[in-house]
């Protein structure tokens, strides 16, 4: 770990003014992720402003009849709040598909957006990633890339986002609004908020220098049944293989994100449009133009069975 | 004490203590984190600095430059040891690499520096200051490119090749044959504590707090590797956080916090760093294997051969996979074969049940394949099977065996019967449900141990043995039989263990730690009661040692009042004659387990597990059935998940941390069933038992897989059986 300075801002665009100001400088939540990576060097980041203390940890009803939930709030308070449950079911179910319980009462919402990639070559400092080290080249390719992405990938990086929370705020059209350094605000709608990995699969988001997240709103309750299923190796603490957000109504309509596969949570509103159809042309539209590994490639077939059994699922 | 002929009736025949389910006497230390493991010893010297290891980043080829003067220069930074400046060292016989590389990389992560600072911090942030130029080579990485240029290697429990009548005529004039490759990757111990020493010099004597299970063969490999006298060397390692085998022998941490001590004059502390644990130590290697069962219509195997081909370092060893096929079932006409490629992946060495347990992975599947070629239960298979007598020398009875009992028990109590022996037909909602059964074989290893017994005048019986106790319950089936032998309760016996300066144990490893540790205990015991006997002036014979008191005739001495201000001690140990040469020691089992395979995605869960084991006697069935469930627990890892992933390019295996490295979690393992069958085994110490832990794993992986077959009829051969080896041909779901 390098060595670093450390402060406590007091209020959200003081906060964003200072990261802006101290070059590498980084924002701390829960740092559930971002102290494993300071101390294997992946991440250096020369200041560090601590934002626990600003206040940020709410969730409050929106005008607009929808949540706002604070940037600052723990998974576990996010996934246990009753209209959470009661109105956002596939995002509570989201949440407690993630981590575990001890990981989860520290990790806060934007925390887990910005999640880094689980891919081993990106965690291990001697081997070549673009990620981690832009130009050094890409170790999954053509390595162990069984977890990888099979859609939206690059001859740069074929990595996936890891979060289990983002797939389900992409099923419900979540926005994430930012404080920038001079102490405006802006909203970015969480399709808009991840990035393909491109060449440059360093930049992962569309956040610009210094700017900090103050929350992610749900628009109203949609309704429908809410289904998350979450495919792995094991039953509980590991990443997903594949996993799916889906959002049905009775007539059979809805909306569908699939986690596991690319470098953002990934939904095609072709294929929502497919859902009275089922699983397989879903799964055609959303997949169409996936380019996986030789590792990976049985995501495919997983991806459309899975999506299957969340559907009968969310039948009843 | 020398034991050369079947035991008798003898004092641990009472079972008042020994064959009792106490619960362990270091549970209470355990459960309040107050049971000091190596890197936690504080108090044991003074002002500990810190190591920290740095792992070379390359799979083979030689260090060409490295330039420490950044990291020299860091704060804290108090000593940096490396090849160049370490000074000569050794080379020990137990492992294959060196534990300090440079100039030549022999493997990944093995360690090439150790930077000791004032704190953790202080040594991690220097470490990454050294700058290394590699010289890269091509290596040799992939086991199944290689099996052509293998060469025969023997095996740890004997030759690597057998033979015995005709196999080749037999198998070809087979009216029903079975020819099946099998595969098991590499594995990684895993184990929660990691490798960890401190380190400390008093002149030239060196003292290492640290977590080993095997303490005499560490204290005199780092007397070599170090070029001291051998009792110049003390270790002490009283509790192990989990060793699996991955502990038997020195790792870099011991050898560079001495390394780190003698270099900054100071006391040392390393802990190998989670990431390094899976490339810079050693692991169970992958094997291959081939099978080739021939058998008659009515199910008589008449032709049974078994390779394997596995990997290692140049001077290393292969996986001894065909161990049980020597054993295990009957048939006349058989066949093994081992074969050992070069790798320069790193280490391969013991793990849980080394052999065995990759063996009957593959034996115990091809078993299930066989019994369905001949429309045969695949219990009543392995009945059909059995042999009493050594199927390659029918001079040498079998000891005890009571595989059939075990099967049979197992299958009535699981409900066998209600299987479905046409796969794919059982569902439950959203799964599909399928039983497999697999037997277990492990064989009963007999190796010296000594120990020291003191009785003092308040009545305490204090034990001393350099045994380990891993988690295993050491502690608490030698206190067993202290008490057993010296008639006192439980909670009047004293066990210290771990410590080198105590007489030499058979330490831990391939479950031979409990039988015959506490042989060892009994034969010290035997002597103390002599020398009491022989102070009061009684018939040693006749003597009776009970609540507390001698007794002979009419004539009651309480101990405390034998024992006297000054106390008296005796030391022994148990030697074994050729009981084990004229007589197969073995242990049985058969497992039993349910899985569910998730018909849309193919997750498999398994649901039920039961094992049945007769191991000889059971010292105490609590502890014995930790370890059977823990085993278990490791076979259902090895089954479904576990596997250390090579990177073929690099040569490394790249999921080197826990969340890459799956192992189950609570969720993964269901209710645990576990009988042991009623038995003694006079011919393997006076305490009649035999070892039981690693038999609990040999087995597990074959019945989950076989349970996946009857589940979804799709065979996988290759481990870990993962979703996308079933998907493709899984059902329809629509
Ligand atoms: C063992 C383990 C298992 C896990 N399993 C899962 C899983 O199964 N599913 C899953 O989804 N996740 C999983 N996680 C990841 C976990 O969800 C994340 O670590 C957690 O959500 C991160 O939140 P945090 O608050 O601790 O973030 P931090 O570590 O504090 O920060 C993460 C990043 O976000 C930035 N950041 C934090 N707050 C802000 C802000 N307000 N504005 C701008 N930037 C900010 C930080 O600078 C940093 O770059 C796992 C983690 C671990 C360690
Ligand atoms: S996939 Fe991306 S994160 Fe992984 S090694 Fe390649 S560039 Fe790095």
């Amino acid at each position: 770990m390098k060595s670093f300075s450390y402060e406590r801002a007091r209020t959200p665009a003081e906060a964003a003014a200072s990261a802006l100001r101290r070059p590498d400088a980084k924002f701390i939540a829960g740092g559930t992720n971002l102290l494993d990576l300071m101390k294997l060097e992946i991440e250096t980041p020369a200041h560090l402003v601590d934002v626990n203390g600003l206040a940020l940890d709410k969730i409050e009803a929106t005008p607009e009849g929808g949540l706002r939930i604070g940037a600052l709030l723990r998974n576990t308070d996010l996934a246990a709040d009753a209209r959470v449950r009661r109105d956002y079911a596939v995002l509570s179910r989201a949440l407690l598909a993630g981590a575990s319980g001890q990981l989860r009462n520290k990790a806060t919402t934007a925390g887990n957006l910005l999640q880094r990639t689980r891919c081993p070559y990106f965690y291990d400092t001697n081997q070549p990633c673009n990620k981690r080290r832009p130009g050094s080249g890409c170790g999954a390719i053509g390595g162990f890339s069984r977890q990888h992405a099979v859609i939206g990938a690059s001859e740069a990086c074929i990595a996936t986002h890891p979060s289990d929370m983002a797939v389900a705020m992409r099923a419900l059209d979540a926005t994430v609004e930012a404080v920038r350094p001079d102490g405006t605000q802006r909203t970015i709608p969480i399709a808009d908020f991840h990035r393909l990995p491109g060449d440059t699969p360093h930049i992962e988001t569309t956040l610009q220098p210094g700017e900090l997240i103050t929350a992610v709103t749900l628009p109203k309750p949609v309704g429908g049944a809410h289904v998350y299923r979450k495919v792995r190796d094991r039953a509980s603490y590991a990443f997903a293989l594949v996993s799916v957000a889906a959002i049905v109504q009775r007539d059979g309509t809805g909306r569908v994100a699939l986690g596991g596969v690319a470098h953002k949570p990934w939904r095609v509103e072709a294929a929502d449009a497919e859902l009275p159809r089922g699983a397989r042309a879903v799964a055609a539209q959303l997949l169409a133009n996936a380019r996986p590994t030789k590792d990976n490639a049985f995501k495919l077939a997983l991806a459309e069975r899975t999506i299957g059994a969340a559907l009968s699922e969310a039948k009843g | 004490m020398k034991f050369d002929s079947p035991a008798t009736t003898n004092p641990i025949d009472r079972l008042k203590v020994v064959g009792q389910p106490f619960s362990r006497i270091d549970g209470p230390l355990k459960t309040t984190g107050t049971a000091p493991y190596a890197y936690e010893r504080h108090d044991v010297a003074p002002n500990q600095a810190y190591g920290y290891v740095v792992g070379a980043a390359i799979g083979k080829g030689r260090i060409a430059g490295i330039d420490l003067g950044k990291a020299k220069a860091a704060p804290g930074v108090l000593a940096i040891v490396t090849a160049e400046n370490a000074g000569k060292l050794g080379k020990g016989r137990l492992n294959t690499a060196k534990l300090l590389g440079g100039p030549e990389i022999q493997h990944y992560h093995q360690a090439i520096a150790v930077v000791v600072a004032d704190t953790f911090e202080q040594a991690r942030a220097a470490a990454a200051l050294i700058r290394v130029d590699y010289a890269r080579e091509q290596g040799a990485f992939d086991l199944a490119s290689l099996t052509d240029k293998a060469k025969p290697n023997p095996i740890t429990s004997g030759p690597g090749d057998t033979a015995v009548g005709d196999f080749a005529a037999a198998f070809a004039a087979a009216p029903v044959r079975l020819d099946a490759r099998y595969s098991t990757p590499d594995e990684a111990h895993a184990m929660m504590e990691p490798h960890a020493t401190i380190a400390a010099w008093q002149g030239d004597k060196l003292t290492l707090w640290t977590s080993n299970q095997m303490i005499a063969w560490n204290a005199a490999e780092m007397a070599t590797i170090l070029d001291v006298p051998k009792e110049n060397v003390r270790l002490d390692s009283p509790f192990v956080g989990g060793g699996f085998g991955g502990k038997l022998f020195p790792r870099a941490d011991a050898l560079l916090a001495a390394l780190g001590a003698r270099a900054a004059k100071r006391p040392v502390k390393v802990a190998l760093q989670r990431p390094l644990m899976f490339n810079n130590t050693t692991h169970r290697p992958a094997t291959i294997q081939r099978i080739r069962i021939g058998a008659t219509a009515d199910g008589k195997i008449t032709a049974i051969g078994h390779e394997s081909w596995s990997g290692d370092l140049v001077g290393g060893k292969a996986d001894g996979a065909v161990a049980q096929t020597r054993l295990l079932y009957a048939g006349a006409h058989r066949m093994t074969a081992t074969r050992l490629a070069t790798l320069d992946l790193p280490e391969g060495n013991a793990m849980r049940a080394p052999g065995e347990a990759t063996g009957m992975m593959a034996l115990e599947i091809a078993m299930d394949e066989m019994a369905e070629k001949l429309g045969m239960d695949p219990v009543q298979f392995r009945i059909l099977n059995d042999t009493q007598v050594d199927p390659e020398k029918p001079e040498r009875p079998f000891s005890q065996r009571q595989l059939v009992e075990c099967l049979r028990n197992g299958a009535e109590r699981f409900g066998w019967n209600r299987r479905n022996p046409q796969p794919g037909r059982v569902r439950d909602g959203r799964w599909l449900v399928g039983m497999g059964a697999a037997a277990a074989f492990r064989n009963n290893l007999l190796t010296k141990s000594a120990a020291r017994v003191r009785l003092d005048g308040s009545g305490i019986v204090t034990v001393e043995t350099d045994m380990t106790d891993i988690g295993t319950g050491s502690y608490t089936i030698i206190a067993q039989t202290a008490a057993e032998m010296m008639g006192v309760p439980l909670e009047r016996v004293k066990v210290r263990l771990g410590d080198s300066a105590f007489p030499v144990s058979a330490g831990s490893g391939g479950q031979w730690g409990g039988n015959n540790s506490t042989a060892g205990v009994y034969a010290a015991c035997v002597k103390l009661r002599e020398a009491i006997a022989q102070k009061l002036g009684f018939n040693s014979t006749e003597a009776e040692f009970a609540e507390g008191e001698v007794r002979a005739g009419n004539r009651r001495v309480p101990l405390t009042q034998a024992a006297g201000e000054a106390g008296i001690a005796a030391e022994d140990g148990i030697e074994y004659g050729d009981l084990a040469k004229k007589y197969q020691q073995s242990t049985f089992g058969a497992h039993f387990v349910e899985v569910g395979v998730d018909a849309a995605t193919a997750e498999i869960r398994v649901r039920r597990m039961l094992a049945v084991c007769a191991a000889g006697r059971i010292l105490n069935p609590k502890t014995a059935r930790s370890q059977v469930i823990g085993a278990m627990t490791m076979g259902v890892g090895a089954a479904l998940m576990e596997e250390l992933v090579v990177d073929k390019r690099a040569g490394f295996f790249v999921n080197h941390d826990l969340a890459g490295y799956e192992v189950p979690v609570h969720a993964d393992i269901p209710h645990q069933e576990m009988f042991f069958l009623d038995e003694t085994d006079p011919m393997s110490s006076p305490m009649k038992a035999k070892g039981v832990a690693e038999l609990g794993i040999c087995g597990v992986a074959a019945a989950v897989a076989n349970a996946v077959y009857n589940a979804t009829g799709v065979r996988v051969r290759d481990y870990p059986i993962t979703l996308d080896k079933l998907l493709e041909r899984m059902p329809d779901v629509g």
